[in-house]
């Protein structure tokens, strides 16, 4: 029987796993060396802020595995050889192997920083991760305060865990506005102010310099680049992207680059190695305006889907349809449907609408040329996937957008609708444009 | 977790004042349940509700109204109180003894026998009893009063957690309104009607059957019918309401327009309780424990209130319009057709289980329907010492033997006991999920014809699983949601709460047309078109 072994029991491992498990009876292993069953990683802040406990944020039971078939492996890969199929465990074993999916994820960048392998600097990625953090910031009295360096999606969920515990968090984003190489100005600029109103010390436009050590090798304090200030602190949150989690495989025949090369199969160099997840990227470049690595949860669960066709028979390439996505910035919801850049590009232009109790808002991306709707940011205001999918897919102009917002609306019943509000501001516009 | 409590858990000063004024009310409540004598009741008992309420309002505005609006759940699993710790074991356990001495003990609180003046905690409730009825308190009364008292403070406080979320803040206000009006209010100055030739059963108008299971006994059916058109009224609106709003209501708007709107049992479960929540279990032997359990609730329940009814039919059958045996078939023509048409209409959506499960309680409540028919139950005799370990030695016809097992044991231990003072360990819905027969009957029709559903939204989840922690009912929403698929499920009380955590807006509470209802997929929305249909059409 064919021995399917997967590296890598996240979203992108598990799913294929579980669709190769529906569509045939192949013998399947999930290796991971972090935990022993699949869980949430984006549900690891939960975890911290007392909302979950480790185990609510698994998916499925334990006893789902045996029951499907699925062989669970804890070990950590230390090298493969393509030539005789074989991995070799960090633990001194070994496992043979027919086809091989590689779903190793990421791990926290670290740009050189002089201090970043102190005690108390940490990354927020793994279960490990989250367990250090709670060795280093239980509560206000062992961590006085911490600082976190990197303004993404990451880093401001850090913030709010440790704001969970009344933790005094001073934030350095190195952009002059929060995630705005992302999100346009507005939208920055309202979760700018959504984040000093839960008292977090947002420091804009500012580099880390250093990271002191104390006497015990531990972190005492930061020093900014621009200001020589040090900042005493307890904890280094380092959040400044995440890179393919690929070191491993420095020793073996597959071709790597930022990440592990594949082709819209999902097809490394070496027949019957497959990558999927935050660890693949896109030999050609992008598909579309994708970018080559997209290290999100959905897309490594749609790599999975399709990986899972070809690995059973019935060749199937990587194409998602509609990009989406969603965070949450303390207490303000965001999803995006289509592409909305931080900056209009040639023949774009946005409209963007804002509430005035400033947590909502709305940026919607058009065609100057021919009104096509683009794409949509929401602050605040869940809209529904399937709509806009379905205008997207059938080029609707932005007027038609916007004079049907209402059925894209996916609030809770009873809430107070701003269709009429955002139609009228986007009508007004039209006449002083 | 880590030994050191995580210091946002530690409360303000102001929250332990606001704790300590709370304690001082319930104080009062202690004390008059050891026989101190307050001087002017009336006044007594004013401080002490008022105490307690005012206390859990100072409490949550602290907790909340100093920050900005958005998911209130810091802390929950580490808070000993809501985490199955220490203090959650203990309130169980002071909750549970409450309920035993509420229920068979009432001479305890101080209720006086036969004819005796009240003394103790009751006697303390005595005035308010007689400001809205006339008479003087029962168990009973105190009870509601402060069952009434906990919906309404601990209501405000939900409505405070929730402050950026009007439905639940309209929901809360609902169930609010239900308890003080239907279930306290209005019954208590209906009382005032009663005369010597006139008499109105306490008649909690929400409260229908089977929830309420004594609806049908015979001293309630005569009471009404005696009640000339009023009570006649009351009656038919009880029997309009079973088969005729509560099925439409359900079938616009799902179960949740009563349980977790009108309900009192949920009323308390939503306010009171809504700190448990995240205690109920979500495995899979939960759940096939739950069908069970609910299923063989509603057939006792039926079995019981089919007996009794048809034993007093039997003696009694001039005072009806119904005989015995009239009655009988018609339960069993009613059941049958019922059954064959779910069996026809609905066989898609139905698996084994549900199939094999449907029919063997049918056949076994058809069976009993045979049983009553051949023999009369009033000369069955029953030592219930047999069945109570000797606490019980009397001897019951077959009829209220049934009777007062299920009023024992559903009424008082399960529903009350086990489904409120477990809170602290089973969650707060254990009764509602578990035994409540009205639950159940509004659950196959939600799941069967009804518009409501939960919507997901395309393919948004993560799989975080904040919407399954808080699930009240112990519903795996994140397992549907994390395919795709609606949630269309039997015990949803739609609370709302798994789409107001959901951090990724995933989750949509809605009523809509029957047609695509129920969306099983194999991929979700997002990935490549051509395979969402290929595989999705399979
Ligand atoms: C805190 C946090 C929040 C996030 N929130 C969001 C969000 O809201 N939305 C979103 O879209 N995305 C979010 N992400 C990103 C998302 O979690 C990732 O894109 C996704 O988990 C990647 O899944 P994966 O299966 O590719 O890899 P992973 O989940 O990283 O799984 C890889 C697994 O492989 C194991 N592994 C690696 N190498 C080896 C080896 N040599 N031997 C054995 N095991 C190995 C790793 O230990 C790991 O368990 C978040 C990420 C983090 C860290
Ligand atoms: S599924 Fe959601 S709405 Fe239904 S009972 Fe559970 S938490 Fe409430
Ligand atoms: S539906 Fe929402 S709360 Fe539930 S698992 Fe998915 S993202 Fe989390």
């Amino acid at each position: 029987m064919e021995h399917v072994v997967i590296i890598g029991n996240g979203i992108s491992g598990v799913t294929v796993a579980r669709h190769i498990r529906k569509n045939s009876d192949k013998k399947i292993t999930i290796i991971s060396g972090e935990t022993d069953y699949f869980f949430s990683r984006t549900a690891l802040m939960y975890i911290y802020m007392g909302h979950m406990k480790f185990e609510h944020t698994q998916p499925y039971e334990n006893s789902f595995w045996k029951k499907n078939k699925i062989e669970l492996k804890k070990g950590f890969v230390e090298t493969i050889d393509t030539d005789t199929k074989t991995l070799q465990f960090a633990e001194g074993d070994s496992l043979q192997y027919d086809t091989l999916v590689l779903a190793t994820g990421s791990k926290p960048n670290k740009f050189g920083w002089p201090g970043q392998d102190l005690k108390g600097v940490q990354g927020l990625y793994s279960k490990q991760d989250l367990d250090t953090l709670e060795e280093n910031a239980p509560n206000n009295k062992a961590c006085n305060r911490a600082v976190i360096v990197g303004g993404g999606l990451i880093g401001i969920e850090m913030a709010e865990m440790l704001n969970s515990r009344s933790i005094p968090v001073t934030f350095l984003v190195r952009e002059n506005s929060f995630w705005n190489g992302v999100l346009p100005e507005g939208e920055s600029a309202m979760i700018n102010r959504h984040i000093k109103n839960h008292h977090i010390d947002l420091r804009l436009s500012t580099n880390l310099k250093e990271i002191k050590s104390d006497e015990n090798g531990r972190v005492k304090s930061i020093v900014i680049a621009e200001t020589d200030e040090e900042i005493a602190c307890n904890v280094v949150g380092l959040t400044a992207g995440v890179s393919p989690n690929i070191a491993f495989l420095k020793t073996s025949n597959i071709e790597t680059g930022r990440g592990i090369l594949v082709n819209r199969k999902l097809e490394t160099n070496i027949p019957n190695v497959y990558a999927i997840g935050d660890c693949a990227e896109q030999r050609e470049g992008g598909i579309g305006e994708r970018r080559p690595i997209e290290a999100v949860w959905y897309t490594g669960r749609m790599m999975g889907e399709a990986l899972a066709q070809t690995i059973c028979g019935n060749p199937t390439e990587y194409k998602p349809a509609h990009w989406f996505n969603s965070a949450k910035f303390l207490d303000i919801e965001y999803q995006t449907y289509g592409w909305v850049f931080s900056k209009p590009r040639e023949n774009e232009a946005h409209f963007h609408w804002k509430h005035e109790d400033d947590t909502k808002c709305i940026t919607v991306c058009y065609n100057t040329v021919d009104n096509t709707f683009l794409g949509i940011n929401t602050f605040g205001i869940r809209m529904r996937h399937e709509v806009f999918d379905r205008w997207l897919t059938e080029k609707r102009d932005i007027d038609f957008v916007m004079q049907h917002l209402a059925q894209a609306n996916f609030d809770p019943e009873f809430y107070k609708h701003f269709e009429k509000e955002i139609l009228l501001a986007y009508t007004n516009k039209l006449q002083t444009a | 977790m880590s030994l050191a409590t995580p210091d946002a858990l530690n409360i303000t000063t102001k929250q332990k004042l606001a704790l300590a004024t709370g304690l001082v009310g319930l104080c009062i409540l202690v004390l008059a349940l050891f026989n101190i004598n307050f001087p002017n009741r009336a006044v007594f008992l004013a401080i002490s509700l008022g105490l307690i309420t005012g206390g859990t309002i100072l409490y949550s505005r602290e907790a909340y109204l100093h920050k900005l609006e958005g998911i209130k759940n810091d802390g929950v699993w580490f808070k000993s109180i809501s985490s199955r710790g220490v203090l959650g074991w203990a309130l169980g356990v002071v909750l549970t003894v409450f309920y035993i001495v509420l229920y068979f003990y009432p001479q305890y609180l101080g209720l006086g026998v036969d004819g005796a003046a009240n003394t103790g905690l009751i006697a303390l409730f005595d005035p308010l009893s007689n400001l809205l009825s006339g008479n003087n308190a029962s168990q009973w009364f105190v009870y509601g009063t402060l069952y009434t008292v906990a919906i309404l403070a601990f209501g405000y406080k939900f409505m405070l957690k929730y402050r950026h979320n009007r439905y639940q803040q309209l929901r809360t206000a609902s169930v609010m309104f239900f308890q003080t009006a239907f279930a306290f209010v209005i019954p208590e100055l209906m009382a005032r009607l009663n005369s010597d030739d006139f008499s109105l059963p306490y008649n909690d108008l929400k409260n229908m059957w089977p929830l309420n299971y004594y609806a049908f006994d015979q001293w309630r059916v005569d009471q009404f019918i005696n009640a000339q058109t009023v009570g006649l009224f009351f009656l038919i609106l009880g029997v309009v309401m079973i088969f005729v709003i509560s099925p439409f209501l359900t079938y616009k708007y799902g179960k949740r327009w009563y349980c977790s709107w009108v309900c009192g049992c949920g009323g308390l479960a939503e306010t009171a309780g809504d700190s448990f929540r995240q205690l109920s279990d979500k495995g899979v032997k939960a759940w096939k424990f739950e069908r069970w359990m609910i299923n063989s609730v509603l057939v006792f329940s039926v079995v019981t209130t089919v007996a009794v009814i048809s034993t007093y039919l039997g003696y009694d059958s001039e005072k009806y319009w119904f005989t015995k045996n009239v009655f009988l078939i018609s339960i069993g023509v009613f059941l049958t057709v019922l059954l064959a048409g779910i069996l026809y209409f609905k066989r898609k959506e139905l698996n084994k289980s549900a199939f094999r499960g449907a029919i063997g309680f049918y056949v076994l409540t058809i069976a009993f329907l045979i049983f009553f028919s051949f023999f009369d139950l009033s000369q069955i005799k029953i030592n219930a010492s047999y069945f109570s370990f000797g606490i019980n030695q009397n001897t019951y016809n077959f009829d209220s033997a049934l009777r007062t097992f299920y009023g024992f044991g559903i009424g008082s231990i399960f529903s009350g006991v086990i489904g409120t003072g477990f809170y602290p360990i089973l969650g707060n819905r254990a009764w509602c999920r578990m035994g409540c027969p009205m639950a159940t009957i509004m659950g196959i029709q939600q799941r069967l014809f009804s518009r409501f559903r939960i919507t997901t939204n395309g393919g948004q989840c993560i799989s975080c699983g904040n919407c399954s922690n808080s699930c009240e009912m112990g519903i795996d929403v994140r397992a549907y949601a994390q395919k795709g698929e609606n949630i269309v499920r039997s015990s949803c009380v739609g609370c709302g709460v798994c789409s107001a955590v959901c951090p990724r807006g995933v989750l949509k509470l809605e009523n809509d047309s029957m047609d695509g209802r129920i969306n099983p997929t194999e991929v979700l929305l997002g990935n490549d078109v051509d395979l969402m249909d290929l595989l999705n059409k399979n």
